[in-house]
């Protein structure tokens, strides 16, 4: 076991280690660095300007040693300043040093965020701890119902309770968020009145009010889908011998249900909770933009608009180390869980 | 002069009359299905099911409106009456005499004919680019879970990298107008086009490489046709002009393409790992068939039937992730009337107008659950047998 985790972790650091170069890669596109130039200078700026604002930032550098730099190995080194000809800061609204420090992501340092004129990690984590909020809810609404739906209709398959709740489940997966997002404000808020389409102020303190919209939005997407695994699941177990065995022995059907059934028919869910982590990814950019909610989503957007190249960067690695990080949980999860895959 | 509006009774029958070529389509194929449902195998045993019966309709009537858009919608989507600006559903456009059935949107567009138009867009991408997505992930999974060792791990490895990315970050890197200047769109195309061409020579190859009047005819319509196909796509040289893509579309339909062919990889791999084990495969194994013949004409077959229940699923996800990319504002032209365009444009004012987003969101969420009900009754009647 321990092996296999350490093998796996191995595994994630190299996928982690490709992804953020692919990103690299392709945020230091050329019509990338182009528009970051243009963004950061004043108005009309000729073609030379705008060149030799990317060579005084350290965009010009080769594309491994920049790499480097973003991950740690490499020292970064101050830029100088064309006027004068001493070394300068990059960004002096993020401290950079003045002599050459290694400052990259192994040091903890995720750099500097051309957007809001701040260090990365002063904008991520925050925007991360709101996220995670937000997170807790949607899996406090959404695992119990989803669960329940499941097992509801696994009980007894094919019955008028599993058809319509089946089917209920089947339409909550055609429904993505921007879609629920939609529907929900204009049931909720335009029409009833009852909650408030947007969660901007949620920032500074939750209430029903405002955070129910974009919790049931981003739940109902993920509720069919597990209800569905739940569902098949259950109908398996249902058809074991234990069952019927338990069933004949006089036992009732619900107390069969409770204690035979549904302990075994929870441990495939299990595992597709944990991979629903990266869909609530997507969900989440949509449901932070759509109500107006100042999280991880919200930052990533303003981060690939504005092509902010640090804090994009950052974002990507949270995000990856997020999905990877799940998919590890899930296998060694499903393994303590499941004695029968542990012997093999 | 004032706008006038009809009641909300006569808009419900004049949005019914206004699909009637669709209302005739579906009785001829409906009817026609139902008919000869003992001859028509799988597709015939959905009419068993009340599910399946919903499912192929409400995937039928989105193709339908798609193909008769011209005639079904009676504005044109980019056209702007600004007389028309808001207006809610049953207003009359004086000029034609015509109704804005489902009302205007801020620019003063007719949203009923737009809803219209928007099926075309989804219906042409989200097939055609699981279609491509399929080819890549079942060329690439065969190898990988026949042959299993470095070939397995490395295309694994490369999925899983594939797989981790969230799909909204890939879409924000990958669909971005700048990376038009780049070559790396069209490079892209260049590898995902390519697979069909390898995959239908291969399949040619493989089975009639003893019969050269069979195999010369089939090998030279796949270079043919793939090769026109080919260059019309990706370098736009069809000396033809017919095959022809916009540069946005192509960005779109190779990021699509390249987030979803991972998913078909993954399920192929995990397939034929499964089905390599059957008596037949050990028997042509031993008969002395070639690994690639194994692979396409006994192992293949043999997998479809989860694999059509995939890609019915996956075009459904498919239309949710152009909805996303639309309501992202990426890729898509800023008028253009596909429904994750519609959807970003009406969510902003919900606070003053709600009637121009429902169109589009149902239309979306209908489609999608029409698809979703078939590959659930497809797979119940796969179940069976």
């Amino acid at each position: 076991m321990l092996s296999f985790v350490i093998r796996r972790l191995g595994t994630m650091a190299l996928t982690m280690l490709c992804l953020t170069m692919v990103v690299f890669f392709l945020i230091n596109l050329e019509p990338n660095l182009k528009k970051l130039a243009i963004s950061q200078t004043e108005m009309h700026t000729s073609a030379e300007q705008l060149e030799s604002w990317l060579v005084n930032h350290g965009y010009r550098q080769n594309f491994f040693v920049r790499y480097g730099q973003w991950l740690g190995v490499v020292p970064k080194q101050p830029v100088t300043d064309p006027a004068t000809g001493k070394p300068a800061q990059r960004f002096s609204f993020c401290n950079d040093p003045l002599v050459p420090t290694f400052a990259g992501v192994f040091q903890g340092d995720f750099g500097c965020s051309t957007k809001f004129k701040a260090t990365v990690a002063s904008k991520l984590f925050p925007a991360l701890g709101a996220t995670g909020i937000l997170m807790f809810w949607v899996l406090v609404v959404m695992v119990p119902i989803s669960l329940l739906i499941g097992i509801l209709a696994g009980m007894r398959e094919g019955s008028r309770t599993d058809r319509v709740l089946s089917v209920a489940s089947i339409a909550s997966t055609a429904t993505p968020e921007y879609v629920s997002g939609v529907i929900f404000t204009v049931i909720f808020a335009s029409w009833l009145g009852w909650l408030n389409g947007s969660a901007a102020s949620a920032s500074q303190g939750i209430t029903f009010y405002n955070f129910t919209l974009p919790v049931m939005t981003l739940a109902i997407y993920g509720i069919g889908y597990i209800a569905r695994m739940t569902r098949a699941s259950m109908v398996e177990v249902m058809t074991q011998q234990y069952i019927r065995t338990a069933r004949l022995k006089g036992l009732s059907f619900g107390s069969v249900v409770v204690k035979h059934a549904l302990r075994n028919a929870l441990i495939a869910p299990f595992t597709v909770i944990m991979l629903q982590f990266p869909w609530l990814l997507t969900g989440v950019v949509i449901v932070e933009v759509m109500f107006r909610y100042q999280g991880f989503g919200y930052t990533l957007v303003e981060a690939a608009g504005n092509n902010d190249i640090d804090l994009l960067l950052g974002c990507s690695l949270v995000s990856v180390f997020i999905v990877l990080i799940t998919q590890l949980i899930s296998d060694v999860g499903y393994a303590f869980l499941n004695p029968r895959i542990r012997v093999q | 002069m004032p706008v006038q509006y009809i009641s909300g009774f006569t808009i419900v029958l004049e949005v019914l009359s206004r699909f009637w070529p669709v209302w005739i389509a579906l009785v001829i194929v409906m009817g026609a299905s139902f008919a000869y449902k003992k001859k028509l195998a799988l597709y015939g045993q959905l009419f068993d099911s009340g599910v399946g019966i919903v499912g192929v309709g409400i995937c039928l009537f989105w193709l339908f409106t798609a193909i008769f858009a011209a005639t079904i919608s009676p504005f044109d989507p980019l056209a702007q009456i600004p007389i028309m600006k808001d207006v809610l559903p049953g207003a009359v456009e004086p000029k034609s005499g015509l109704t804005y059935l489902f009302g205007g949107d801020k620019l003063a567009r007719d949203v009923f004919s737009r809803m219209v138009y928007g099926s075309q867009i989804v219906l042409i991408i989200a097939p055609a680019a699981t279609g491509f997505a399929l080819m890549v992930g079942i060329t690439l999974g065969l190898p990988a879970g026949y042959y299993g060792g470095k070939i397995d791990t490395v295309l694994s490895f490369l999925a899983n990298l594939v797989l981790a990315f969230p799909v909204i970050l890939l879409f924000y890197l990958l669909v971005t107008p700048g990376i038009m200047d780049t070559p790396i769109p069209y490079g892209m195309a260049g590898v995902f086009f390519l697979f069909p061409i390898i995959f239908f020579s291969v399949l040619f190859w493989t089975r009639y490489k003893n019969r050269p009047d069979r195999l010369y005819i089939l090998l030279g319509i796949t270079l043919i046709l793939g090769g026109w196909i080919y260059a019309g796509l990706v370098f736009d040289a069809d000396p033809l002009k017919i095959v022809h893509i916009d540069p946005n579309q192509l960005n779109i339909f190779v990021a699509v393409v390249f987030a979803s062919s991972p998913g078909v990889f993954r399920i192929v791999r995990g397939l034929v790992m499964d089905i390599k084990t059957r008596d037949y495969v050990a028997a042509a194994q031993t008969r002395g068939e070639s690994p690639w013949y194994i692979m396409l004409w006994e192992i293949l077959p043999n997998a479809r039937g989860p694999l059509i229940v995939d890609a019915c699923l996956r075009i459904g996800y498919t239309t949710i992730l152009l909805g996303t990319l639309g309501y992202f504002g990426l890729g898509l032209a800023p008028e253009s009337p596909d429904w994750g365009t519609a959807i970003k444009d009406a969510s902003r004012l919900l606070r003053s107008f709600i009637h121009p987003a429902l169109p589009p969101t149902i239309a979306l969420m209908s489609f999608v659950l029409g698809l979703n009900l078939l590959a659930d009754s497809l797979r119940e009647q796969s179940m069976k047998d």
